[in-house]
């Protein structure tokens, strides 16, 4: 198992920077899509990018089977986050009838 | 550059997670959005396998795509008021959030790439479910049942939420 950064054969490094793209991809959807939709979905990206790093730490670090494990609570949580970001995004639609997170400004005033 | 199929394996999926990925964050129509997720996600459940993680590949797909991206499809269709609406793209601080990106992106791979992580020896491929088990009832007993407690108020709290509006009109 090669070691370096710049080698072409797999190692630890080549899961850690898809991981920092993924993360970087889901941080710009996140800042930039009005949709509180598209919102989640960049939400999801960051969580699959920790979760390939819990993965691959688990793999080549010294975390052994602990970081899978840390990676399963994520999908979990994942999985409870989207279900109440839904719902609430469902009764804001009811409500004002936008799901635009720049539009949902009731509290300003 | 004698690659073996492993690394092929590995760049072919990690290209379709992130060319998905930008898909994901690029589209214009926000159907295309959540079915470029959908292949991203498929990705990810890939790369897992590649670390030896077979159980959580196959959590992955159950959960992110039978079930989240299930949901995020349904969150869509209540929502748009016409199955072609533009996903009301960016137009939200673009230049300042591609500097920001580019900042952090260039920083995670800078610092990942330069440090000396503790690496150890290749390990042997063994399934992991069965030792996964073990640990969630001995070591991790406490966060698992947290985590059960945790997604029953989850869903009914979700429940109420978007049930609300109709209970107390009824």
């Amino acid at each position: 198992m090669s070691e370096t950064v710049m080698s072409l054969h797999v190692g630890l490094y080549h899961f850690l920077i898809v991981s920092a793209i993924l993360f970087s991809l889901g941080i710009y959807g996140v800042i930039t899509r009005k949709n509180a939709i598209m919102v989640l979905m960049g939400i999801e990206l960051i969580l699959n990018s920790a979760n390939i790093n819990f993965i691959a730490f688990a793999r080549f670090g010294l975390m052994n089977l602990t970081g899978q494990v840390v990676a399963l609570f994520v999908i979990i949580l994942a999985a409870a986050e989207a279900a109440v970001l839904l719902a609430i995004v469902l009764n804001i639609f009811q409500q004002l009838n936008t799901v635009n997170v720049d539009e949902v400004d009731k509290l300003k005033n | 550059m004698n690659m073996n199929w492993y690394d092929l394996t590995f760049y072919v999926f990690a290209a379709l997670t992130i060319i998905s990925a930008i898909g994901v964050v690029f589209a214009r129509n926000i159907i295309y959005a959540a079915f470029s997720l959908l292949f991203a996600f498929f990705g990810v459940a890939a790369i897992y396998v590649l670390l030896a993680a077979d159980f959580i590949a196959i959590t992955q797909i159950l959960l992110y795509v039978g079930g989240i991206l299930v949901l995020i499809i349904f969150g869509v269709m209540l929502t748009s008021r016409a199955y072609d609406v533009e996903a009301k793209h960016g137009l939200l601080q673009i230049v300042p959030a591609v500097f920001v990106v580019g900042a952090i992106a260039g920083t995670l791979i800078g610092v990942l790439t330069t440090t000396k992580w503790p690496v150890t020896n290749s390990l042997p491929y063994e399934e992991t479910a069965k030792p996964i088990g073990a640990l969630l009832m001995t070591q991790f007993v406490l966060p698992f049942e947290l985590a059960s407690v945790l997604l029953l108020v989850a869903l009914i709290g979700a429940v109420m939420i978007a049930r609300r509006d109709r209970v107390r009109k009824g």
